[in-house]
């Protein structure tokens, strides 16, 4: 599951699975949406990507980032990710297209990852979220 | 917000008292309608900054305050180095060096009207906007350092300007003190093929028309009269200061704590100016306010092309450049001793007044024209600094309108089809790739850019010249 959340200028990305890597894998989802909606992208071909941090919201911050390096550096969009984490370090797949300005119609380019309303957490039911606000 | 916890001190003054950490007192400078409508986390983002080591005198938010990352956006701060003073990666900003620059053009409106479609066509099909768009120019390695250490200077020398544009960029044109080796490899990466490029969110090229004088002699002195058609950019420093933030804001979220600064927020992450951090970040800072100068320089080149095509009588002469998310060593008096301060402006434009030393001789006595640009659809503005006796924010102004609504309210209430037709029906044309880019940036999502120039104007930060109405915007 993901989702979009207010930030005055920007955007928030939010995402949530069973586990922790489901939620980052959701976030990044949500931050394609940023740009352009997902279904309209292709997963034809596959990036990985992988990072590590002293704790999980600022993992998160670096798989975000990372993965906005990749569109940014590749000309690319993502539709689908996988993603596993071991302790600090995360390695993480993102399967997409180069952009079709026409087809995609890109909204907005993000520009990084924030520590603005980031959060990681398990509630209550045992489902994990993972978010943060979107530089765009 | 509320402003209960506020004194006003004038009608366009509001301080806030020190309290708990605050080394310094909190000033907002806008009208009781804009501060009803800032939202409550600029407050509280204006206190954090007040917290911070070495600021002096205050900490500042503009009449277009609205949340931002650790600082708010419209916010101004000064740190004394000697006196502990920190810099910060969030005080400055992802989009490094983001500015305006406006190009008079010697045209009129009604020399634009016959071709006003074609000229957008041929703009929009020269100047790369939008995510995914890359320039024609391509740096390699020898390339990106001198531009990285040149600015605007580079770009001139490059063949893309005239050296007469330089006397009109900040800092003529190159930023003193930039450390190229202190920019990552992935931030040259993200470059490489941006050089050139509008980007997207609220950036944008329009053509504009001069609709209102304010005030006569200084509009004069800029070479504005009512009729005329300027061009005005909007852009940053593309992906490399995205990057450049991006590795800052993390490495001193990391080293705060080492360097024995206590954060009231994670994303307030500064460094001392006096550490090996603090040293790199202003090095890599500095590079990148040159990226953006030469980004808006190779822009400039691609438009005067295209009116050299398509209204071959223009002459496009900068009037001015001015960047508004930076951090700038500069001489400010303090209490009648002049001192050295690493004053941040994270959304606010400098401002000096007349007789500022760093302003070229035919702006000495009218003061330097601070940019003010709209959102896609509505108004700009051009004021000019204010004497030094006005003000205390360390010559700052307000950068723009500042947003109202997020990009998700403004997507669901708007259709960028419907609104490119109702604009085309207000006599602004607009081109961009993106119909949900065009939703977002509505002008309906924006504050009221003249109630805040009206706020900045009375407040003394700087003062009402001439105001642009847009005829051709071209959006990212």
């Amino acid at each position: 599951m993901w989702r979009h959340f207010d930030h005055q200028a920007d955007i928030g990305v939010h995402g949530s699975g069973p586990g922790l890597a489901a939620a980052f894998e959701q976030a990044a989802v949500a931050l394609t949406a940023v740009v352009t909606d997902p279904a309209g992208v292709t997963a034809d071909t596959a990036v990985r990507v992988s990072c590590s941090a002293p704790d999980a919201e600022l993992l998160l911050v670096d798989w975000l980032n990372a993965v906005i390096y990749e569109m940014a550096t590749r000309n690319m969009l993502f539709r689908e990710f996988s993603v596993t984490i071991d302790g600090n370090r995360l390695q993480g797949t993102a399967r997409g297209e180069t952009v079709d300005v026409a087809r995609h119609q890109p909204a907005a380019e993000p520009k990084g990852a924030t520590f603005t309303a980031l959060r990681v957490y398990e509630d209550n039911t045992g489902t994990w979220h993972a978010q943060c606000v979107i530089d765009v | 917000m509320d402003t209960a916890s506020l004194i006003r001190i004038t009608e366009y003054e509001w301080h806030i008292e020190p309290q708990g950490d605050m080394r310094v007192p909190g000033i907002i400078y806008a009208s009781q309608q804009l501060i009803q409508g800032m939202d409550d986390k600029v407050r509280e983002q204006v206190c954090n900054v007040a917290a911070l080591p070495g600021i002096v005198r205050a900490s500042y938010a503009m009449p277009d305050a609205h949340w931002g990352y650790g600082f708010p956006i419209g916010g101004v701060a000064a740190f004394d180095a000697e006196a502990g003073g920190v810099i910060s990666a969030g005080g400055v900003g992802f989009d490094i060096s983001c500015g305006v620059r406006t190009l008079h053009t010697g045209l009129s409106r009604a020399d634009i009207e016959p071709v006003r479609e074609r000229l957008a066509d041929a703009l929009f099909h020269s100047i790369p906007a939008g995510l995914g768009s890359t320039g024609k120019i391509h740096l390699d390695d020898a390339g990106m350092e001198a531009m990285l250490a040149g600015g605007a200077r580079w770009a001139v020398k490059r063949g893309w300007g005239m050296r007469e544009d330089l006397d009109r960029v900040e800092e003529h044109g190159c930023m003193a003190g930039a450390r190229p080796e202190a920019v990552s490899a992935q931030a040259r990466r993200r470059q490489r093929n941006e050089m050139g490029t509008l980007g997207s969110g609220n950036h944008y090229l329009e053509v504009q028309e001069v609709s209102e004088i304010f005030d006569p002699e200084i509009a004069t002195a800029f070479g504005l009269a009512r009729g005329n058609v300027v061009v005005s950019i909007h852009c940053g420093s593309r992906g490399l200061g995205h990057q450049i933030g991006t590795e800052f804001l993390r490495s001193m979220v990391i080293e705060a704590q080492r360097h024995g600064i206590r954060l009231p927020d994670r994303e307030l992450a500064c460094a001392p100016i006096h550490s090996d951090t603090g040293q790199a970040y202003l090095g890599a800072m500095r590079a990148a306010i040159n990226c953006a100068l030469a980004n808006r320089q190779i822009i400039t080149h691609l438009t005067r092309r295209v009116f050299e095509r398509v209204l071959p009588t223009a002459s496009l002469e900068l009037l001015y450049d001015v960047s508004h998310n930076t951090c700038k060593l500069e001489k400010h008096d303090i209490d009648g001793q002049p001192r050295e301060l690493y004053v941040h402006r994270k959304g606010a434009t400098r401002a000096w007044g007349p007789g500022h030393p760093e302003l070229p001789d035919d702006l000495q006595a009218s003061g330097q024209p601070v940019l003010i640009g709209g959102s896609m659809g509505t108004a700009s503005h051009i004021l000019t600094g204010a004497p030094p006796d006005g003000a205390t924010s360390f010559a700052s102004a307000c950068h723009g309108a500042g947003r109202a609504m997020s990009r998700r309210q403004a997507s669901k209430r708007w259709r960028g089809r419907q609104l490119v037709d109702e604009l085309d029906e207000a006599g602004i044309v607009i081109r961009s790739p993106s119909s949900r880019g065009v939703a977002e940036e509505a002008p309906g999502a924006y504050k009221d850019v003249d109630a805040v120039v009206e706020a900045a104007h009375a407040a003394g930060l700087a003062c009402k010249v001439a105001r642009l109405r847009p005829l051709i915007c071209i959006k990212g």
